[in-house]
């Protein structure tokens, strides 16, 4: 219970007030900022630099996609998941994978046991692959896929569901996580050493530019960065920075700036400062553009556009009394549709502890179909556009940005960065002062250091059946034993000659997928050739 | 107990499984290291043996594991397991991360001293592995 007064005086509310990034706030912004030029400065929505948006009529000419993430148990359950999703009025799919696929291990690897379809839905093979996307015609709907190391290849079983619906790759339309940077950073997602990584991230945007040109094949983000703990400046900064650094291992492969850059696309998090979240969008888009343009020679508007899907911060939710994270969710997507997003997930008000009911998830999408078609929020481009406030906060943010492009580049660019955790301990160091915020109750979480409610319920939460592993190591051995060996072997043999060449490696991995090759036969084979990672974290 | 002749506190921090979400974990090991404590964080992706070798080896007093994968009834218990197997069975064990109210009964049944939830406060995890620990030393030099 509080012991001392919630409001300070006011002089000392005035003199330390900052935004949860620890950014300073003034206790005014008035007529004075305004710019002598705000056309210039400023720009149009639809127009380079792009700050108030990518397009002219944003979400007044179409709403952002709803896009919830999903996914646990075996596809089965996912699959009925998203039905039950595009039922309730979602205009988009998203689909979660549990550990062992995200780690590359098959669901029955023994580092897999007691994992199996826990924080997302299991995929081993194509087989499994086909029927999560059961029912689903995947020419009439776009598909992200949370996937990083292993991505290639759940690409390529995406492409194969499509090729036997009759969609042919090149009308398959979604993205793909794909962003490995930020798994050494932050998200902790890996399988091989990060150069064999790069490669692979290379050969997806190469072969996506050929191949799919309704499709990213990556998605830069800052979203986990900031969920490890990060500040919004950091993420902004850390996140654009990987971006370049594809845009540049892209250039060093021979590919054309303005065929590749128009399919990139970014991940950011909302999170519950609301005015710091929009600034951060606004500041994305312009820096992006101008970096595009002037540092890396594009000339298509396309390639300049930076497009973003963003999620409310999981990390904002709090156990206790539950309901009140309706509300944070609000708040968060609103900051996002306000900051001019393209896609849209929100958390349920369950997550704290566990994947979301159905109820739960209902009343999170219902929250955008609200913020869509009752509040007006929609109704014009950047709102915000021109407040004394926005437009300052949107240029210390970039300004906060481009001081950490200094510092990475001092490294010697992000990777060096990387191999010297850099990003890594700016990431621990800003959770550690947040943190101790808390505890020392400097910064109020409403139900956890303030406004405590002593005698809670628990909240009915979403329990993962433990028999769905058995049922999705069964499903596993049914797909070696129809498959043929002989087929898969040399599949496999094909894979990782190619991989110890620098050959595209997706027309191998498809092929592999063809034959029913599982994930985990595939990743093993490839690090063999490049190896694996660990980290040597710091604190 | 005096400040100057008690031993340090030995506290393995450690991430059982895939889980890779490790903001907490290392949150928690620093706090206890700027507690005075002598801090090994066993990094991600660790198997339940390689914690139970890394608690043995370094003598610890107690293990933190983190985990907020889902995978805690599966991993958690293995641990507590192979500690009591190898006659390691006075270390402190306290569980953090996303543990649904319903599991924590079992898993204290299990030895697990204390389950720290999303919310749990900073210094009150320092507070229960420092006394835990203290307890064991006192029983130690009995």
């Amino acid at each position: 219970m509080a012991t001392e007064p919630r409001q300070k005086p006011l002089e000392e509310r005035e003199a330390e007030r900052t935004t949860m990034s620890g950014h300073p706030i003034a206790p005014l912004y008035g007529p004075e900022l305004a710019p002598a030029d705000p056309e210039e400065s400023i720009g149009r929505p639809g127009e380079y630099p792009f700050t108030r948006g990518p397009y002219e009529s944003m979400h007044r000419g179409k709403l952002w996609t709803m896009r919830q993430f999903a996914g646990f148990g075996t596809v089965e359950e996912t699959n009925k998941r998203f039905h039950y999703l595009l039922d309730h009025g979602q205009t988009g799919l998203s689909t979660a994978f549990d550990m062992p696929t995200l780690m590359g291990y098959d669901s029955d690897h023994e580092r897999s046991l007691g994992e199996v379809g826990r924080e997302g839905v299991a995929v081993d093979s194509l087989d499994d692959m086909e029927q999560l996307f059961d029912g689903i015609p995947l020419g009439g709907v776009t598909t992200s896929m949370t996937i990083n190391a292993p991505a290639a290849i759940l690409l390529a079983y995406y492409v194969l569901v499509g090729e036997q619906q009759g969609v042919p790759a090149d009308k398959l339309g979604g993205t793909i996580q794909t962003d490995i940077l930020k798994e050494y950073i932050a998200q902790k997602e890996w399988c091989f050493p990060i150069e064999p990584a790069m490669r692979l991230v290379t050969d997806m945007i190469e072969w996506c530019t050929e191949n799919m040109p309704r499709w990213h094949p990556v998605s830069i983000s800052g979203y986990h960065i900031r969920e490890a703990g990060s500040t919004a400046q950091q993420e902004l900064a850390f996140t654009l920075k990987d971006g370049f650094t594809y845009v540049e291992r892209a250039l060093e492969r021979g590919l054309d700036i303005d065929d590749f850059a128009p399919r990139l696309s970014f991940f950011f998090n909302a999170h519950i400062d609301f005015f710091e979240e929009i600034a951060k969008y606004r500041a994305a888009r312009r820096i992006w553009a101008r970096e595009m343009r002037d540092t890396y020679g594009a000339k298509r508007e396309e390639s300049m556009r930076l497009r973003f899907h963003a999620q409310t911060a999981g990390v904002s939710l709090t156990a206790q009394q539950p309901l009140n994270n309706v509300v944070r969710t609000s708040l968060e997507a609103l900051a996002a549709v306000l900051g001019g997003t393209q896609s849209l997930h929100t958390n349920s008000f369950d997550e704290a502890l566990a994947l979301p009911t159905e109820e739960a998830v209902r009343v999170a999408l219902r929250t955008q179909q609200i913020i869509g078609f009752e509040s007006g929020a929609p109704n014009t481009p950047d709102p915000l556009g021109g407040s004394w406030f926005v437009e300052k906060l949107t240029d210390e943010m970039e300004a906060a940005a481009y001081d950490y492009f200094a510092r990475i580049d001092e490294l010697g660019g992000m990777v060096e960065a990387i191999r010297r955790n850099f990003p890594q301990r700016e990431i621990a160091d800003a959770a550690f002062t947040y943190q101790r915020e808390v505890d020392e109750r400097s910064r109020i979480v409403v139900g956890v250091n303030d406004f405590v409610q002593e005698d809670e319920q628990p909240t009915p939460i979403l329990r993962i059946d433990p028999s769905l592993e058995r049922k999705q190591t069964d499903r596993l051995a049914a797909t070696r034993a129809c498959r043929d060996a002989t087929t898969v072997e040399s599949a496999l043999a094909e894979l990782k000659r190619a991989a110890a060449t620098d050959a595209n490696l997706m027309p191998p991995i498809i092929a592999a997928a063809r034959a029913r090759t599982t994930e985990g036969e595939m990743i093993s084979a490839l690090q063999e050739v490049f190896g694996t990672y660990t980290e040597s974290p710091v604190f | 107990m005096e400040a100057a002749t008690a031993r340090k506190i030995r506290v393995v921090v450690a991430k059982p499984g895939l889980d890779g979400h490790d903001r907490g974990a290392k949150i928690i090991a620093r706090a206890l290291r700027d507690a005075g404590m002598e801090v090994i964080y066993t990094g991600l992706h660790q198997t339940p043996e390689q914690i139970a070798e890394t608690v043995i080896q370094e003598d610890a007093d107690a293990v933190g594991l983190s985990i907020l994968s889902g995978a805690h009834m599966t991993l958690v218990p293995r641990v507590v397991e192979l500690l009591k197997a190898q006659g390691v069975d006075d270390v402190l064990v306290t569980v953090g991360g996303t543990i649904p109210a319903d599991d924590i009964p079992e898993l204290k049944e299990l030895g697990v001293a204390a389950v720290f939830t999303p919310g749990s406060g900073t210094d009150e995890i320092v507070d229960f592995i420092r006394s835990g620990a203290e307890e064991r030393h006192e029983r130690e030099e009995a």
